[in-house]
């Protein structure tokens, strides 16, 4: 078994008897319990009764997704479509963001905000844009998130995107302990919330701070709603589950470029198939220096970081 | 780690594929004969090259970069100044071919290009003012400017070539739609723009003070 095999089935993917554990938790409780942790007062039986994800029939998977839009109509006043797309056989999926050009003007973080229904107030995101000491490097003890100057870049500075990495090997699936989380065949890294417990110890796993907890109901007023949605994306979430970048799993397995990539004025982020040669994310590995961030920590991302110039 | 930028890359990057941008979904690489062929068609100006997309001859002759297969938009030329003819025909305006400082029209440019050694028409064309020029006299439309560019940055053109230096948005394994790079780069002052960051995040404390504390 090659390390990537090993990997797209990675040892937390409840073969079944692992996840009892948290059926027997529950099946324990109150359903005014299950209300409580869950933060929705109107949890159906249905979805109290929901297994993991990844043991639901392919008939089940349609139920739970109906019921989802059934529930989305209601609370929003609009037809949202929850996708189950599966991912793209022969594609992994791999990113280069280009720190000799990012001028961190956040139209990146801001896009994805809209683009995957994040809570609005207080706002979650999952990019988050360091402005760091040229003369210090890449050193995140002289970063700082919250710069807001009247103009960007800076000088003197450069400015480091940071979301999720799509480790090869995630530290973040490895710790959760119901299995709510896992990395698809394409690499990306998802969430069930459904099945989130909301324990946060991925968060505490995650050395790049990628993933996200609703600590409050997410405020999403149904105007800012973007209806194109993802089960394992950027579905509305509800309280009291964590939440990361999926590289808009709602887009890219339908071919297009997550919506960071589409916006950012500056053609700083690189995005495609690594097992494509021809693409253009194979072509920066290639011929330009990349390196990983907090490599040493051995998490293998598949999101690099490169210089153009 | 420092020297961050350094304004060369420490090796040499192997050239791209020079036929048209190899993509996926659409054909493949052409092979080097047919490569060289379409580029000597293309530097023959030739309006009658092959039959690439539906389009009457006159557009086809217009957009090199799409017989290239690179899908570019139009130049963002100010409010009402294309066609350059509408003024510089030759015959009300005679070309003036001696440089110097512009006072009436176009005062308004300032060229923070290499003013020293550059200036108007060194890149626009003195009998054509809707063409541009190469160095070599060769000359080329306004759609196709990325050939100018690229003739002093050439690592730059190769990169935009296979979709690394600029912004490519669409899809990632099909249709691409490109920047041309004065879309990004004012050609007369090419220096990116700085702008206004968005909002950033809430830091922690803020968020307590509004909801009355931590929960
Ligand atoms: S939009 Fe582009 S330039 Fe702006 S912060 Fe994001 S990556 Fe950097």
């Amino acid at each position: 078994m090659t390390t990537d095999q090993k990997l797209s089935n990675p040892p937390e993917s409840c073969g079944g008897s692992g996840c009892g554990t948290r059926r027997e938790f529950l099946g324990a409780a109150t359903a005014a319990m299950a209300t409580a942790l869950t933060g929705c007062g109107t949890l159906s039986k249905e979805e109290f009764l929901q297994r993991n994800f990844k043991e639901l029939s392919k008939q089940e998977v349609l139920d739970v997704i109906a019921r989802l839009e059934k529930e989305y109509k209601a609370k929003f006043g609009k037809e949202v479509k929850v996708a189950n797309t599966q991912p793209i056989p022969g594609v992994i999926f791999g990113y280069a963001l280009d720190l000799s050009r990012c001028i961190g003007c956040r139209r990146c973080v801001h896009a994805c905000v809209k683009e995957n229904n994040q809570s609005r107030d207080p706002e979650i995101q999952w990019i988050r844009v360091l402005q760091m000491d040229k003369e210090e490097g890449v050193n995140v003890q002289h970063a700082d998130a919250y710069y807001n100057p009247e103009e960007v870049p800076q000088e003197g500075h450069f400015y480091m995107p940071v979301q999720c990495q799509q480790c090869k090997k995630p530290p973040c699936t490895k710790v959760c302990p119901v299995g709510a989380t896992w990395r698809d065949k394409d690499g990306i890294v998802v969430v069930d919330y459904n099945w989130c417990i909301g324990c946060r110890y991925c968060m505490a796993a995650c050395p790049y701070g990628a993933r996200h907890f609703n600590w409050g109901e997410p405020h999403l007023p149904a105007d800012q709603l973007n209806p194109n949605t993802h089960y394992l994306g950027n579905r509305p979430r509800p309280k009291g589950v964590v939440e990361k970048c999926t590289f808009c799993i709602q887009r890219t397995r339908n071919g297009q470029y997550p919506a960071c990539a589409e916006i950012c004025p500056t053609g700083s982020r690189k995005f495609g198939n690594l097992l494509d040669k021809d693409s253009e994310i194979r072509y920066v590995l290639e011929n330009k220096r990349v390196f990983k961030f907090k490599e040493d920590l051995n998490t293998q991302p598949n999101f690099f970081y490169f210089y153009g110039v | 780690m420092k020297n961050l930028r350094p304004s060369v890359p420490p090796h040499p990057v192997p050239p791209p594929p020079c036929g048209p941008v190899a993509r996926k979904g659409s054909s493949m690489r052409l092979p080097t004969l047919s490569t060289l062929a379409a580029g000597l068609l293309i530097l023959l100006g030739s309006s009658a090259f092959a039959d690439p997309p539906a389009k009457p001859p006159s557009a086809k002759a217009e957009e090199p970069a799409i017989q290239e297969g690179i899908q570019v938009p139009k130049p963002p030329f100010s409010e009402g100044i294309f066609p350059c003819t509408s003024c510089h025909d030759g015959k009300s305006q005679k070309p003036d071919p001696r440089r110097r400082e512009l006072t009436g029209m176009h005062g308004d440019i300032v060229l923070e290009h290499g003013p020293a050694s550059r200036w108007c028409l060194d890149c626009h064309d003195t009998n054509n003012r809707d063409s541009l020029h190469l160095a070599s006299g060769e000359k080329i439309p306004f759609t196709a400017s990325y050939q100018l560019c690229g003739q002093c940055h050439g690592d730059k053109y190769r990169d935009w070539r296979v979709g690394v230096h600029g912004k490519r948005t669409g899809n990632w394994n099909g249709a691409k739609q490109y920047l041309l790079c004065v879309n990004c780069h004012n050609p007369h002052s090419p220096r990116f723009k700085a702008l206004k960051p968005m909002a950033p995040p809430a830091r922690p404390e803020q968020i307590q003070a509004r909801k009355g504390g931590a929960r």
